[in-house]
C-alpha cells in the first residue's frame, strides 16, 4: 500500500483540526470497507486516515418517539440491523444494512460511510431519502444540516467541504399510518452491487395515499428522488392504474449507463419493477 | 522517517505486541508480527472472506481495517477457536463432512461459523447460507461446508 498515516481523534473539534491540516489527501476513516480498498488500489490519492470512531457522537444509536432516530455516522450496520427500535419504527433500514456485503462487512460498513462514498448504486441512500433523514456535518465554521438528498453531487462528489465531515444521520420519527421498504436486483443473491435499487415512503389518510417518496439508484450519477412517482400516487387510494404510473414515472426519470452489471433498457426496466414492489411493501407495512 | 509504530492487543487471549507499518492492515500485522499464520489473504478487498477474525466480537475482514485500529482490542483468529486438547466441534466436523480440499478458505469459514453459531445455536440452513455469503470457497462447494455447521450446531460430532 502508499505510504499512510493513522490518526485517532477523540473529539469532533480534534477530526476538523486534522482534516484541515491534512489537506485534500486526508480522508476519514469510518469501517473502512470502501476507504481502505480505495487507499489500497491507489484509486484516490489518500496519505491519512483520520479515525473518528473514538469519538462517541459519531458512534451513537438513539431513538426516542418524538425525536425520532439519530445514527453516528460511524455506527456499524450490525448494531443498526440489531436494535429493536430499529427493527420497530425503521423496517426500511433494516432491509438495506442487512444487504450491504456479507456479515464481515457488516461488522464495520457504516451508513456515513455509504452516503460520503457516494456511490450512484450505495444501497442506504435511496432510504435515507424516502426516510426523510438528515445529515449532520461539522467543519471549521460549525455545524451545519443537509437533506440527505440533497447531499451527493456526482458520483464519488458531494457537499462536503474542505475540514467539513458527517457526524450523524437524523431520521424523523415514522408518521401515523406510514410504511417504507427498500429493494435492490443483483444477479445474484447476495454480496454485489445494485444494478437497481430503490425505496419507497406512504402514508395513509384513510384508504388514500396522503403523501409518498419514491427513491431509485443505481439509475443516474447520484440516487435520485422521483417527485412525479409520488405525485401518481398522493390523494387517492393505490390502485393498479396508480402504481403503475408511478413505475412509469421512476423508468422515465431514470438515465442510466449501461455497463457490465446492466443495460440501459435492462435498468430502466428495473427501475419500474422495484418502484412498484417497493410500493406493495411499503403499503403493507403501513397497514400492518 | 519510520512510520512503525507498537500496536498492543490481545490476541487468542495472548497480550501481544506487534511493531507494524502505519499502512498495514490488520491481516498483515497478524501474519507477520503476530505469527498467526492461519488468516489468509485471498482477495485483500474485502470479498473472499478467508481473512475472517473476531474483532471486539465482531466478524471483521482483516484486510480491510487498519492495523493501527486494533490498540486495546480482542482479537480471535482460527488459531483461537480450539482447545489446548480438542479441536472446536466446528473443526471436527468440517473434517468428517470433509468440507475442504485446499483449505485456504478453510480459517475464514471456521471463524465466520463460529461467530454464526455463538449467535444463533440452531441456524438453519438459509441463515447458515446467507451469513457465510462473505466467504467464498473455490474448490470445495457450499453444500458439503453448510452441512458441516448443520452437524456442529446439532452437536453430532
Ligand atoms: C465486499 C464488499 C461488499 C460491499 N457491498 C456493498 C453493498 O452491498 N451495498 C453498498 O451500498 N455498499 C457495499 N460495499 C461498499 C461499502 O461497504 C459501503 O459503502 C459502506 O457503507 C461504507 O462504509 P464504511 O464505514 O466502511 O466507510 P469507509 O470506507 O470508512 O468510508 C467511505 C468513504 O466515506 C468517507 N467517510 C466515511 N465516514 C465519513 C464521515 N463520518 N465524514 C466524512 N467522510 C466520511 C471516507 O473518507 C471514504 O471516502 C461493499 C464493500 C465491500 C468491500
Ligand atoms: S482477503 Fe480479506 S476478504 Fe479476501
Ligand atoms: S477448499 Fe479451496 S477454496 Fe475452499
Amino acid at each position: 500500500m502508499q505510504e499512510l498515516r493513522y490518526a485517532k481523534v477523540g473529539s469532533v473539534d480534534d477530526a476538523v483540526a486534522a482534516l484541515q491540516e491534512g489537506g485534500p489527501t486526508a480522508r476519514v476513516l469510518a469501517g473502512g470497507t470502501d476507504i481502505i480498498v480505495q487507499a489500497r488500489a491507489r484509486a484516490r490519492d489518500i496519505d491519512l486516515l483520520v479515525d473518528v470512531k473514538g469519538i462517541d457522537e459519531v458512534m451513537q444509536l438513539s431513538f426516542d418517539a418524538d425525536g425520532g432516530l439519530t445514527v453516528g455516522a460511524a455506527t456499524p450496520c450490525y448494531q443498526i440491523y440489531g436494535d429493536a427500535a430499529v427493527r420497530e419504527h425503521y423496517p426500511a433500514l433494516i432491509d438495506c444494512t442487512t444487504l450491504i456485503g456479507g456479515t464481515g462487512i457488516q461488522g464495520r460498513a457504516s451508513l456515513g460511510g455509504n452516503l460520503c462514498n457516494s456511490s450512484p448504486s450505495g444501497d442506504s441512500l435511496p432510504v435515507m431519502y424516502v426516510l426523510e433523514a438528515t445529515a449532520e456535518l461539522a467543519g471549521p465554521g460549525g455545524r451545519r444540516t443537509v437533506p440527505a438528498e440533497d447531499f451527493c453531487t456526482g458520483p464519488g462528489r458531494n457537499v462536503m467541504q474542505p475540514g467539513e465531515f458527517l457526524v450523524s444521520l437524523h431520521f424523523p420519527p415514522p408518521a401515523p399510518n406510514s410504511g417504507a421498504a427498500f429493494l435492490r436486483f443483483i444477479p445474484r443473491n447476495e454480496m454485489d452491487i445494485a444494478v437497481v435499487n430503490a425505496a419507497t415512503q406512504l402514508r395513509f389518510d384513510g384508504d388514500a395515499v396522503s403523501w409518498a417518496r419514491v427513491s431509485i439508484g443505481a439509475t443516474a450519477p447520484t440516487p435520485l428522488l422521483v417527485p412525479e412517482a409520488a405525485a401518481a400516487l398522493v390523494g387517492r387510494p393505490l390502485s393498479d392504474e396508480s402504481i403503475a404510473a408511478a413505475a412509469a414515472a421512476s423508468k422515465a426519470a431514470a438515465r442510466p449507463i449501461a455497463d457490465m452489471r446492466g443495460s440501459i433498457k435492462q435498468r430502466k426496466h428495473l427501475a419500474a419493477v422495484y418502484t412498484q414492489r417497493t410500493i406493495a411493501i411499503a403499503a403493507d407495512r403501513a397497514r400492518g | 522517517m519510520s512510520d512503525k509504530i507498537i500496536v498492543s492487543a490481545t490476541i487468542n487471549d495472548e497480550p501481544t505486541d506487534m511493531l507494524v507499518s502505519q499502512r498495514d492492515s490488520l491481516l498483515e500485522a497478524l501474519r507477520a508480527a503476530a505469527g498467526a499464520l492461519g488468516v489468509k489473504e485471498g482477495c485483500n478487498d474485502g470479498n473472499c472472506g478467508a481473512c475472517s477474525v473476531m474483532l471486539d466480537g465482531r466478524l471483521v475482514n482483516s484486510c480491510l481495517v487498519m492495523a493501527a485500529e486494533v490498540e486495546g482490542s480482542e482479537i480471535t483468529t482460527v488459531e483461537g477457536i480450539a482447545d489446548a486438547d480438542h479441536l472446536h466441534p466446528l473443526q471436527q466436523a468440517f473434517l468428517e463432512e470433509a468440507a475442504l480440499q485446499c483449505g485456504i478458505c478453510t480459517p475464514g469459514f471456521l471463524v465466520a461459523a463460529k461467530a454464526l453459531l455463538d449467535e444463533n445455536p440452531d441456524p438453519s440452513e438459509h441463515e447458515i447460507r446467507y451469513w457465510l455469503a462473505g466467504n467464498l470457497c473455490r474448490c470445495t462447494g457450499y453444500d458439503k461446508i453448510v452441512r458441516a455447521v448443520q452437524q456442529a450446531a446439532a452437536g453430532t460430532t
